[in-house]
């Protein structure tokens, strides 16, 4: 195949090339920037008309000058794809970097994917069992869900999400998931404790993983989301697996977003940021989910780290309108030692009411949560008042809540990094607390499951 | 004026220029809001703007991989919908694709360039004319109908613009597409009509919003209601109890024909909506709700520029079973996605933005958009309506943006969900002191004639409680109830009353789901008559304490849930009466 081939670049401007030409060349279309004898970049065509193109150069721009030659590929950005994909590290566009051999591919995908017709979606239902307690109990995921972390930096929201990876699987199945991970700038530091975990528990031979750190261009940043999706839904869609998609860190994608957008001269919206990024985002959360008829799933986990702890920034906010409730990781709790710092409070998950009761989980896990969260959010309250009259001054009920707390924190929030509950010991776990309480002030549950489960635990 | 407009030879001309959904043409020459289609795969397209021999385009699909040079063809035709039998039970896209034709045509995904029509073109209906040969008909007469669905009547009309007398008219079987009627001029009316979507149908007279929607709400009827052909806005934090409320809106609310929009919204919820709706049951006729509702789903990964156009797909529609006669109510969830892909676009066209970088033209868009609710004549003289219920999702919760600043400028009813209602499960969780509606003064009228000729003033009078009773739970909060004047504790416990028995309201329960305008008065009647006997008992010397924890008061809660809520009722004031003439007596 003949490739046209230009020398004839006008601007450079930040990661953008403007280079004029006399053939047509497509929107979306990738191009290869030859610099020098054997420096061959990568680029993407941003906007055409008849004779201008902008190219955004993946690699950077840094040592490019208008003698550089631009070469079109006459396609737009594709992944081959086969079965060989699982147990691979590639990088943030694809190419593979582990010292594996090539890829051969057996199906090409567009990384930008198609939308899924809502009429063809099926409602997720099926619970996914984490191990982790404060998330099966209280904020369950489900099959098909998009259930980000809101993270901060400085917080473990690493170490929970290869927690999550390693011990994810649906309940009562052996079928473990496959696990498609996507790093966007990360330090090469995170990225080897990744890889390490991930080949020293054996996870590696069921994942995909895909790495743009920290020192990688901005702009590749973009693109590596959507090779792990694609990944993703080949694997889900044309293997029939079930694939759970964590990808780390959206904050930094937002920034190159951001960043490319500013490059690009548009007008940006609040803080900066454009004004295409919900839907920049939904088109990047939107692909999870399940298909009538399809036996395989996408189910993702993006973690987030909110800039200066703060909720409303535009990253977490407009994640919160797209994905199905929210993990929120509380610096308090990591202050106190305690891992991992999930804040039920602040966390939701919103499909949580499909996935679970007696035929899903048990009969008595909607209780119990309601009664948990009821529990521990005045007994938090409680702590605010303490610090203001003293405990001396509380009543035995509002002690007894107090207590409630922190044992709460302690046992059922905190556990190991390699522990791995199965939802039965989360909730006996849970009615060994609540049994601290007296029954008639358990009001969430309804006598019968009380008489079923609850044993009063009589103080020493 | 589109049927002048489909004389015109169609324009070819080619793309010059592509940045996202955005493209520019040349050599075209197109009008304003035409639709074009570009490109090799005949992508859906729209001109927004034509500067100089420029055309610029707005695509509603996807745009890589397309090239300069590739054709663009100008359809002559407004961005339109096809209007007709067929209509209810659909699901559609931002641009009326039905969403099951698409599954059929390009699988589980949705393939761009897709072309699939609107209405069933195969469908045979049942036509019987209500005109003879030889009537005069003008624009929106009605000249037979099409028992459509089990439950509604879809009234044929005659296109607005064209007029004449009846040369031959058909009943019988036909298809969408078939002529059934022709006039002596020559004009051949089929059961199927198209209209430009992005403007307004033409009525003969607007209405003032005098009839209310009744809801079946108490909290909304009574003291927050909306006019047939009037306008409302929700605020939908998280879990703030939305959906519920939108559905028993849906099921119950005296609109005859129901348009949802799922603008930009999730995926998996508009799922939820599309596999919920087909499931519920309508409690005026016991046939699915489906049979008189129009779902369009455009969710947040569907094309932007289909985002933008699905309310005013979903509008016109409305209005043309509106012109039938017809009480529509329209949900869009949400208009703060809608104004954001305007916001998209408008950022596209590189145009100067305002605030928030918002188009400065949000707001005029906003008012242009609500202001084709209303109740009207149409030009067939039936009297219909298109009130329009606006969701909006303000980011970080912060009131004063842009989208809901300018939408609250415009509605004339507020809603405010509140979460810590619903997580106090209390339900509907619509907050009575945030909440407004400024159709109250024009509806009293009605309501006072119709229902009961105290009604405005028993309302008047239980805000009044609820209001004061705002102000003495933060007396509480520093004090203790205990150390309130003796009157202001009964004044607490009639709010609790009014909160519990009659604000709360169990939208899964079968008789308190759906409460009568003579209902929700009773009640309401019945509370506000204990106030006034615990007041008097309270002057004859008892103790607030003791009024305040007589037993029968719980009762009234019956009330709601029994059918006979008439004679629950009169036997609780006995019980009432009886208690507090017992304390009375042993003072």
């Amino acid at each position: 195949m003949s490739y046209k081939e230009y020398k004839t670049i006008k601007n450079i401007k930040g990661n953008l090339l403007f280079v004029e030409k006399t053939h047509l060349v497509s929107y979306g279309e990738i191009v290869k920037i030859k610099v020098g004898k054997d420096d061959i970049r990568l680029g993407q065509v941003l906007d055409t008309s008849k004779d201008l193109v902008v190219i955004q150069s993946f690699e950077g721009t840094s040592g490019i000058d208008k003698t550089a030659s631009i070469r079109f590929l006459g396609e737009t950005m594709k992944f081959g794809l086969s079965n060989n994909i699982l147990g691979r590290i590639f990088n943030g566009r694809g190419l593979p970097m582990d010292k594996g051999p090539e890829i051969i591919a057996e199906k090409e995908m567009d990384i930008n994917g198609d939308p899924i017709n809502p009429y063809s979606r099926t409602s997720p239902a099926d619970f996914i069992q984490t191990g982790i307690s404060t998330i099966d109990t209280m904020n369950t995921l489900v099959r098909g869900q998009k259930l980000p972390i809101f993270s901060a930096s400085g917080l473990p929201h690493n170490d929970i999400a290869l927690q999550i990876a390693r011990q994810a699987k649906v309940k009562d199945q052996k079928e473990e998931f496959a696990v498609v991970f996507a790093a966007m700038g990360i330090t090469n530091e995170e990225a080897h404790k990744f890889i390490k975990e991930f080949e020293s528990t054996g996870a590696l031979k069921r994942s995909v993983v895909f790495l743009n750190l920290a020192n990688d261009p901005a702009v590749e940043r973009l693109v590596t989301p959507r090779m792990a999706l694609t990944a993703a839904e080949y694997l889900a869609y044309e293997k029939d697996m079930h694939v759970l998609v964590i990808l780390t860190d959206i904050t930094n994608y937002c920034e190159s977003l951001r960043q490319m957008s500013a490059a690009r001269e548009e007008i940006p919206g609040r803080r900066g940021y454009p004004g295409y990024m919900y839907t920049d985002l939904a088109s990047i959360y939107e692909r999870a989910g399940m298909i009538k008829g399809k036996k395989g799933s996408v189910t993702q986990m993006p973690i987030l780290t909110m800039p200066g702890d703060d909720i409303t920034h535009p990253i977490p906010d407009l994640t919160g309108y797209i994905t199905e409730g929210q993990v929120v990781l509380d610096r308090e709790l990591h202050r106190k030692g305690i891992y991992p710092n999930i804040d039920v409070l602040l966390s939701l998950s919103r499909l949580m009411n499909s996935g679970i009761g007696a035929t899903k989980t048990r009969d008595d896990h909607k209780a119990v949560s309601d009664q948990l969260y009821a529990n521990y959010a005045e007994g938090k309250d409680l702590r605010g008042l303490v610090a203001i009259v003293g405990e001396e001054s509380l009543s035995d009920k509002d002690k007894r809540l107090l207590k409630f707390a922190d044992l709460f924190e302690e046992r059922f929030v905190k556990q190991g990094f390699n522990e791995n509950r199965s939802i039965e010991q989360t909730l006996s776990l849970a009615w060994e607390l609540l049994g601290t309480i007296p029954s008639d002030e358990l009001t969430r549950i309804s006598t019968d499951t009380k008489k079923k489960y609850y044993k009063q635990i009589k103080e020493e | 004026m589109i049927e002048e407009r489909t004389m015109e030879t169609k324009q070819i001309g080619e793309i010059y220029r592509i940045s996202g959904p955005v493209i520019t043409a040349q050599g075209l020459s197109a009008r304003m809001h035409d639709v074009v289609r570009v490109g090799k795969e005949k992508l859906i397209g729209e001109v927004i703007q034509i500067i100089e021999d420029k055309t610029i385009i707005q695509v509603y699909e996807e745009t890589s991989g397309i090239q300069p040079g590739e054709v663009v063809e100008n359809t002559g035709l407004p961005l339109s919908v096809e209007l007709g039998p067929g209509l209810l039970k659909s699901i559609y896209d931002g641009i009326q694709r039905p969403l099951p034709e698409l599954e059929k045509k390009t699988g589980k995904f949705i393939k761009r360039g897709a072309v699939v029509n609107s209405l069933n073109r195969e469908k045979e209906w049942d036509f019987v004319p209500t005109v003879k040969n030889g009537d005069a008909v003008e624009g929106g007469a009605i000249i037979g109908t099409v028992q459509e669905t089990e439950t509604i009547v879809h009234k044929v009309m005659v296109p607005p613009k064209i007029k004449g007398t009846v040369k031959s008219i058909n009943k019988g079987k036909f298809k969408v597409e078939d002529v059934v009627c022709e006039l002596e001029s020559g004009e051949k009316i089929t059961l199927m009509q198209r209209w430009p979507i992005r403007h307004p149908r033409p009525t003969k007279d607007k209405l003032p919003p005098e009839i209310p929607l009744i809801t079946g709400m108490r909290i909304l009827d009574a003291l927050f209601p909306l006019a047939k052909g009037g306008t409302a806005a929700i605020p939908g934090p998280f879990g703030a109890g939305k959906t519920v409320t939108q559905q028993s809106l849906a099921k119950y609310s005296d609109a005859e024909i129901v348009v949802y929009i799922g603008c930009g919204e999730r995926g998996n919820e508009m799922t939820e909506v599309l596999t919920e709706f087909p499931k519920l049951e309508d409690p005026k006729t016991g046939k699915p709700l489906m049979n008189r509702t129009v779902l369009i789903a455009n969710t947040s990964n569907m094309p932007v520029a289909a985002r933008e156009a699905s309310v005013y797909t979903g509008i016109t529609i409305a209005e043309y079973f509106r012109d039938m006669g017809y009480d529509v109510s329209m949900m869009a969830d949400s208009t703060s996605r809608w104004a954001e892909s305007m916001r998209e676009i408008s950022s596209r066209l590189e145009e100067m933005p305002g605030e928030e970088g918002y188009p400065p033209y949000l707001g005029s868009k906003l008012a242009e958009f609500y202001e084709r609710a209303g109740r009207c004549v149409s030009l067939n003289d039936e009297v219909g309506s298109v009130t329009v219920i606006g969701a909006v999702s303000p980011p970080g919760g912060d009131f004063s943006e842009p989208v809901t600043q300018n939408t609250l400028r415009i509605v004339k009813v507020f809603w405010a969900l509140d979460a810590k209602l619903s997580s106090r499960r209390h339900y509907p969780s619509i907050n009575w002191l945030q909440s407004y509606s400024l159709y109250k003064n024009t509806l009293d009228p009605w309501y006072n004639k119709n229902v009961s000729s105290d009604w405005s003033k028993l309302n008047d009078e239980s805000m009044k409680i609820l209001q004061e009773e705002e102000k003495l739970q933060e007396l509480v909060q520093l004090v203790g109830s205990d150390a309130l004047p003796e009157k202001q504790q009964v004044t607490l416990e009639v709010a609790r009353l009014l909160r519990e028995f009659f604000l709360q309201q169990n939208a899964f329960h079968k008789t308190d789901a759906f409460s009568s305008l003579d209902k929700t008065k009773a009640i309401l009647e019945t509370i506000l008559w204990v106030a006034d006997k615990a007041y008097e008992t309270l002057d004859k010397g008892v103790r607030a304490k003791d009024i305040v924890s007589i037993e029968s008061r719980n009762k009234i809660s019956e009330a709601k849930f029994d059918e006979d809520y008439q004679k629950v009722l009169s036997n609780v004031k006995k019980q009432i009466e009886a208690e507090l003439k017992e304390l009375v007596e042993n003072i």
